[in-house]
């Protein structure tokens, strides 16, 4: 089934942009409105492709309406919608709270923002493993862009390590890809998804290394140990607003890992099934516990939420590596539900250090009051899996997926005693930073809290409790999702044209 | 066996030595010989993509009336692709060390503070608001 709305997520943010950079000479109301205007139209397009997407027909949009497998092509099924509803969602929050707070530290934010949207969009929306690349590298270069605004020394540093270690990532991209052309002569999805089975005796071996090398690179998106050195270093150097988009990034990584090893080399590859799947639950169980030392170990709140997103990108690793309907339902909304915490955490680290900014000449002496430290305790609540905001059930869905797994014992030690230490990372910060005595000099300083940044992160707070109260109608549609990935035959049916599924079985 | 001055082996051992310096060069700890060793790396990719579509002599990628067989396109649309965005990546890597040397008066890139590296970029931060 064909449907044209699927381009506009990828086409609105690339015109803005454009449009963005010309209207520079404009001054930053124009860019604002703009920028807003379009983050707007994203998401109302995105809830439209959401419903579109929700009644389980996988759509494809032709790009120069080149027939399948020759042109490149744009799925929306219904991961890839969630995917782009999540991100409309953020990135609405993120643009709101950005404006007159970090918009003006340097220049072009707000292009540099819709590029970003662009790649993030495209690499949830593309079918062809090469244009995922290039989505890829969109985003990668805005990142770049996002990640360096503002400047300053430390950031330029880290901005240095970021580049370099994406740079590594992207060539082993092309390796891996170059590989599985090589082996399949092909490089759209449905069509590898059918040809990875029929590869010759051969060249096994081959394929299962470009499989590998691309796991390699999706692991350096999401953080996963031990290719997680990078983040915490970028996203604590960067701007919040930045960052609070960033938290989006790592679950493009998630996302690449759920679609490339459910279609392509998924339970029917053949004598290449599952064959990311011993490495996954491992590696995510480990990323796990470094993000919870690294939690423990922070003094800074953007240190903190920054290991909290390794260790929620662990967990949410160790639901994607049970390769069940119940972990990948499960995985999904726990993904969804922590980047909307990671990224309001990230927005309220930022607040803090405004309101620091004035408070004194040393940040460190700051004492925040009441509204933060409420802001603070709901979001810890959600990032540790507290009850009663969702990342409580997200956690607990985890967990229930976990029982029908042999590692039961493995997966439920080590995401409980976690939990434990997260919650007492987020305790002890929260009493050093709330509870230690205010000084006479900073309440005299105290300034009034940006509104429009506290309304956002409230908002974020808002969605969490949503996910909460509607988590049935939720867990329906991430469980009609998970069913929809594990049948990939409706998925090649929708790309490719009748001849070339004519031998598949099923679906 | 592959004879050893075939085209296979010189491109497979080419594209091998290229990696093989790349790597050593990134895990340097100055910010030229990394730059360096990524376009090392980058160079070891591009033709490692060209040869995807097998070597073939004297075959046209697009159709030829007197041609009996093809040599395959695709692999050169994709190197196309893959240098035009390293070639973008490695120009801004060049400026960002650049940034970096002349900010912080030294080209190592490792993260240890020099002092008071955070105080100066959150003052900045400050001041260009």
């Amino acid at each position: 089934m064909t449907s044209q709305w699927l381009i506009v997520p990828v086409a609105v943010p690339a015109m803005t942009a454009a449009l963005l950079v010309l209207a520079m000479h404009y001054g930053y109301a124009v860019q604002r409105a703009l920028s807003v205007a379009a983050t707007g139209i994203q998401l109302a397009v995105a809830i439209g492709l959401f419903i579109l997407a929700s009644d389980g027909e996988s759509r494809v949009y032709l790009l120069g309406a080149w027939p399948a497998p020759f042109g490149i092509v744009l799925v929306l099924d219904r991961l890839s919608s969630i995917m782009l509803l999540l991100t409309a969602v953020v990135a609405f929050g993120v643009v709101l709270a950005s404006i007159r707070e970090w918009d003006t530290r340097g220049r072009h934010f707000h292009s540099l923002f819709q590029f970003q949207l662009l790649g993030v969009n495209g690499a949830f929306l593309t079918g062809d493993l090469f244009n995922l690349f290039v989505f890829f590298e969109v985003l990668l270069i805005a990142s770049y862009g996002l990640m360096l605004h503002g400047g300053g020394p430390k950031r330029l540093k880290a901005g240095f390590h970021y580049v370099a270690v994406n740079l590594i990532g992207s060539t082993v991209f092309l390796f891996a890809v170059g590989t599985i052309y090589a082996v399949t002569g092909t490089l759209n999805m449905a069509d590898l998804a059918v040809k990875v089975p029929q590869v010759a005796a051969g060249n096994e071996a081959l394929l299962a290394a470009g499989a590998l090398l691309l796991f390699t690179v999706f692991a350096i998106k999401s953080a996963m140990v031990p290719l997680h050195w990078w983040l915490a270093p970028t996203y604590g150097s960067t701007s919040p607003a930045a960052a609070a988009l960033f938290a989006l990034m790592t679950k493009v990584g998630a996302y690449s890992i759920i679609r490339v090893y459910t279609l392509i080399f998924g339970a029917d590859a053949g004598p290449l099934a599952n064959i990311a799947l011993p490495w996954i639950l491992p590696a995510a169980i480990l990323t796990l516990v470094m993000g919870t030392l690294g939690v423990l170990a922070s003094r800074s709140l953007l240190d903190l939420v920054c290991y909290a997103l390794v260790a929620s990108m662990g967990t949410l690793l160790i639901a994607v590596g049970l390769a069940s309907a119940e972990g990948l339902a499960a995985a999904l909304y726990y993904a969804v539900q922590s980047t909307v915490t990671s990224s309001a955490l990230f927005l309220l680290a930022g607040l803090m250090a405004r309101a620091g900014e004035h408070a004194s000449a040393k940040a460190k002496a700051y004492t925040p009051g009441t509204a933060v430290l409420g802001l603070y305790f709901l979001l810890a609540i959600a990032s540790v899996g507290m009850p009663p905001l969702a990342g409580f059930l997200g956690k607990l869905l985890i967990l229930d997926a976990g029982r029908t797994s042999p590692h039961i014992a493995l997966i439920w030690s080590f995401i409980l005693i976690t939990s434990l230490l997260l919650i007492l990372g987020f305790a002890r910060f929260g009493i050093q930073t709330f509870w230690s005595r205010p000084r006479a000099a900073d309440a005299a300083a105290a300034q009034p809290m940006p509104a429009m940044l506290t309304a956002v992160i409230a908002g974020m707070i808002v969605v969490l409790a949503a996910l909460s109260v509607f988590a049935g109608p939720v867990m329906e549609n991430m469980t009609a999702m998970a069913e929809q990935l594990l049948e990939p035959q409706r998925y090649i049916r929708a790309v490719l044209p009748p001849a070339a599924t004519a031998g598949l079985v099923g679906g | 066996m592959i004879p050893i001055l075939s085209m296979e082996f010189l491109l497979a051992s080419g594209i091998g030595a290229m990696t093989a310096v790349g790597l050593y060069l990134i895990m340097l700890r100055r910010t030229f010989p990394v730059v360096v060793g990524l376009s090392f790396l980058s160079y070891a990719v591009n033709v490692f993509l060209f040869t995807m579509g097998r070597l073939n002599i004297d075959l046209p990628p697009i159709f030829s009336k007197e041609a009996t067989a093809y040599t395959d396109p695709l692999p050169q649309a994709l190197v196309l692709t893959a240098i035009v965005i390293t070639f973008g990546m490695t120009a801004l890597i060049v400026v960002l060390s650049l940034r970096g040397f002349l900010e912080t008066g030294s080209d190592d890139v490792t993260l240890a503070s020099q002092g008071g590296d955070e105080a100066e970029s959150a003052s900045r931060d400050g001041a260009s608001r």
